[in-house]
């Protein structure tokens, strides 16, 4: 039985938009998205569920809840859209409360139960169908919602004024010259080798992180440069709430905006999602098979500056380190083994979890959770008594997340759990461990 | 580019700016900036610690800075810049700041031949557009985009017309955003705007409008078309005319709609940047009829060849009878002109250009960290360490090629139909 704290709580971005809509309303939502959006997967997907049960102890909502069935990812989607499906769009009210739960809430979207279906039914596509219902409804937490608000009128994730993104990049550069002298933070520089795109939450609350970017593209000797202007942020939490045309429209923003700028490659910071959104759900919602200019996470530009050289460790980090493998660059794209060579040049005392690599357990935060705000924060905490263990059992003091949502979800475990850690970006590490010459 | 009669047309190589000497009299020099007759280059310089000036060939700005970037020549030739003084934002031309200053200024646009200049400003934290240096009086809680019609007689901006609390979602969809023209906002209020587009008159202006969670369409002069679409992407108004269009999305497939009706029969998996001939009569757009596969359909009718990463938007030759474009295939970019590409292929490549009869295409291209013009598909130019885009003179017989070699911007006027002598 699912969690009754969870079951009552109100979120107005669900509850009062529930209570305008018609029964015409909704099942003309559902049947429009079932006929006009999703293809033969659903039905395919349908159909091939044997309720075998072998996807439930993948996740770590149903772990962390004691074997709880309601939690187990088949239940997810069988208390969602198999039963709109079920009654063809004839639900009430009650039904899509409980189903924004589900959808927004108690599935994070990361795939790892599809490695455990005996015929690979992927979940996450399903809780996204849902999600795209609800939110066609205008059904989606508040502060998810208000996320995609942002995307929509600002193109980013945070409501960051045109101006405070340019006076952020102007005093990161000037942060960064104490650092190191010389160091730039080059704007509109066309035809510069990278671009750097970074999420909406760091000019906003992280601005450290893009001098220490800075300062690491210097050592480097790259030939960089950011955009003055909309299409910065990589992130995209509209594909989280269902609506893909926000994403579609952020996404495009991002790729002219490096068009524009005649670039070789896009090098994005330390996100799990907006890897997902740039280069997987955004460009094919866009009509791209992959992302137009190739894309590259920090860690696999991390593991290549190293590998080749480029940047030098001069005294490791020495405290004991455990790392997050994110879900959506691990089992997404398979930079696990990159992340390890990168976390083991720079640190002296790496302890793996268990499980780790794809079979890592996601952070819970990922998907659009963490952007559903307060009032379900309680509920993350106890979906995910799993990665406390997790943790713990390294005994490592500090959590390495090379992923935002990551970041923000592990402190927050750290905290609920009182495990006695911290968490860190690689960079953050790596402006401290590297060699630094001001030539 | 109004001017171009008046350049230095004859044949020839001129060096106009040592650049290892530039360095070496500035702490740093940043981002170079050639002028389009190729005539200055300018770059902001810190002339001590925190001090920017701008540097123009070998002299400089009288005026010191606490900032100075975004430096950009004005289609008639004067040189701008963003520049900060006691904390204010403003913009400079050729070393002069206007009169007025704000918390911040960004984004200057021009008017076609260069006479109005605007800029989104901020000042006492509400935002607003400043032309020619001179605020608008009405101020907004936010602004973004902003737009000139070609004459410079009006300007639009993006909007937010009702402040909004934190998290305020039921607010956000009553419609917080719209477009303000010439410092008016419109009386109606969207849940977005975006891509304001003034008529080539300046008479009218339009904008994608959203209307609900997934419901868009343009809206001109505030008023919305009747139909609605699933999405939608900037608008154009046919040159010479009053007849506006944008793609839409209709179930689940994009085309264009002119007016509020789809024109073509054509149904695409993406379809954008549409570019109209000089004449208004043909348009050209980017679409896609499946997955990474990219093209170029003039007047409903799609080319032949397609390009599996992407395809930058349109260009008409100046009689309207051609059309090229940049694309990128299996990682390397090139040209096509008129579903013809080109057989080479480069590291990168620039926006096609056409000679004035529309029976040449020239393009900027780079392999191995170095610059050519290509042109007609072939080798045309010698290889640069810099290189800005050529420009035909008026009657198409020449080419100005401004390039960096050996430290030294050299300006070259050199035969279209002989080429570089070497
Ligand atoms: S959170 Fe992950 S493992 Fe759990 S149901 Fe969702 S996709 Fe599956
Ligand atoms: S493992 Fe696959 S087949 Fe079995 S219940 Fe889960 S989704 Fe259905
Ligand atoms: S936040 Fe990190 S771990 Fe969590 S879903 Fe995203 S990528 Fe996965």
């Amino acid at each position: 039985m699912a969690d009754l704290e969870d079951m009552k709580i109100i979120d107005p971005g669900v509850d009062d938009n529930i209570a305008k809509l018609t029964p015409e309303r909704i099942e003309r939502t559902v049947n429009k998205v079932l006929t006009q959006e999703t293809a033969a997967r659903l039905k395919i997907y349908m159909d091939t569920c044997v309720h075998c049960g072998l996807c439930a102890d993948s996740c770590q909502s149903y772990v962390s809840r004691d074997k709880d069935p309601d939690y187990a990812p088949v239940a997810k989607v069988k208390d969602t859209i198999w039963e709109m499906v079920r009654r063809k769009g004839k639900v009430d009210a009650e039904f899509l409360h409980n189903a924004a739960r589900i959808a927004f809430i108690d599935c994070g979207a990361c795939r790892r139960c599809s490695m455990y279906c005996p015929f690979g039914i992927d979940i996450s596509y399903l809780i996204m169908t849902t999600r795209r219902i609800l939110n066609l409804l205008g059904v989606v937490p508040q502060y998810l919602q208000d996320t995609t608000n942002s995307h929509a009128a600002t193109m980013n994730q945070m409501w960051v004024q045109q101006d405070d993104w340019i006076d952020t990049l102007m005093w990161q550069e000037e942060d960064a010259q104490v650092e190191l002298a010389g160091t730039r933070i080059p704007l509109d520089k066309e035809g510069a080798d990278i671009m750097y795109s970074v999420i909406g939450p760091e000019p906003k609350i992280l601005a450290q992180l893009i001098a220490n970017m800075a300062i690491i593209f210097k050592v480097a000797g790259a030939d960089w440069t950011m955009p003055s202007t909309d299409g910065w942020d990589n992130s995209n939490m509209a594909m989280y709430s269902g609506d893909f045309e926000t994403m579609g429209r952020v996404e495009r923003l991002h790729w002219d905006r490096a068009s524009q700028l005649k670039v070789k490659r896009v090098v994005m910071g330390e996100c799990g999602h907006a890897y997902r959104g740039a280069v997987y759900d955004g460009p094919r919602w866009l009509g791209w098979t992959k992302p137009p200019i190739p894309m590259v996470h920090a860690v696999e530009y991390y593991y290549d500056i190293i590998k080749s050289g480029r940047i030098k460790i001069a005294h490791k980090y020495e405290g004991s380190v455990t790392v997050q493998d994110p879900c959506n660059i691990v089992r997404g794209r398979g930079l696990q083994d990159k992340l390890r060579y990168v976390v083991n040049a720079i640190c002296e005392d790496f302890r793996d979890m268990d499980p780790h690599y794809e079979h890592n357990y996601c952070c819970q935060a990922g998907g659009g959770l963490i952007n559903c705000g307060p009032p379900w924060k309680r509920s993350r905490m106890k979906s995910n008594r799993i990665k406390a263990e997790q943790i713990h059992g390294t005994g490592a003091h500090m959590v390495i997340t090379p992923c935002h949502n990551c970041h923000s979800g592990i402190e927050d475990i750290i905290g609920h759990y009182k495990l006695g850690c911290h968490v860190s970006f690689i960079s953050e590490l790596l402006v401290k461990t590297m060699e630094m010459s001001e030539a | 580019m109004v001017n171009r009669e008046t350049w230095d047309w004859n044949n020839g190589s001129r060096a106009i700016c040592d650049l290892g000497a530039l360095e070496d009299r500035f702490d740093e020099v940043h981002e170079l900036t050639a002028s389009p007759d190729g005539e200055r280059i300018a770059a902001p310089v810190l002339t001590a610690p925190d001090t920017f000036s701008v540097a123009v060939n070998d002299q400089r700005w009288e005026g010191e800075f606490e900032k100075a970037w975004h430096l950009a020549f004005t289609p008639d030739g004067r040189l701008t810049a963003l520049v900060r003084i006691d904390d204010e934002w403003t913009l400079a031309i050729e070393g002069e700041p206007w009169e007025d200053r704000w918390e911040f200024a960004w984004n200057p646009i021009f008017s076609r031949d260069g006479s109005v200049i605007a800029v989104q400003i901020k000042d006492n934290m509400e935002y607003t557009v400043a032309v020619n240096g001179t605020a608008w009086e009405k101020k907004f809680p936010s602004s973004r985009g902003l737009a000139l019609s070609p004459d410079g007689k009006r300007a639009a901006a993006v909007v937010q017309v009702e402040p909004l609390a934190e998290a305020d979602v039921f607010g956000f969809f009553e419609g917080t955003w719209s477009l303000a023209v010439d410092g008016e906002p419109w009386e109606r209020k969207f849940i977005n705007a975006y891509g304001p587009t003034f008529s080539e008159d300046g008479e009218r202006i339009a904008a994608e409008v959203r209307l609900d969670i997934c419901e868009y369409t343009l809206a001109e002069d505030s008023v919305p078309w009747d139909n609605r679409f699933g999405c939608i992407w900037e608008p154009s108004y046919r040159n010479g005319s009053s007849h506006l269009l944008a793609p839409v999305r209709v179930a689940g497939s994009w085309t264009i709609a002119e007016n509020g009706e789809p024109i073509w029969a054509s149904r695409f998996m993406q379809l954008w940047n549409q570019r109209l001939s000089p004449d208004g009569s043909r348009i050209a757009a980017v679409a896609t009829t499946s997955f990474g596969q990219w093209s170029v359909v003039v007047d409903d009718r799609l080319w032949k060849s397609s390009f599996d990463d992407m395809v930058l938007p349109p260009v008409f030759a100046p009689d309207g009878s051609r059309v090229a474009a940049t694309v990128r295939s299996k990682g390397r970019w090139g040209l096509a002109v008129d579903d013809r590409p080109w057989t080479e292929t480069f590291d990168m490549a620039w926006d096609p250009i056409f000679s004035p009869d529309g029976a040449r295409v020239a393009a900027k291209v780079e392999r191995d960290g170095r610059f050519a013009v290509f042109m007609d598909g072939r080798s045309w130019s010698p290889w640069f360490d810099m290189l800005w885009d050529p420009i035909f003179s008026p009657d198409g017989t020449r080419m100005l090629v401004r390039a960096v070699e050996n430290g030294t911007l050299v300006r070259h006027v050199v035969d279209v139909a002989t080429g570089f002598q070497s």
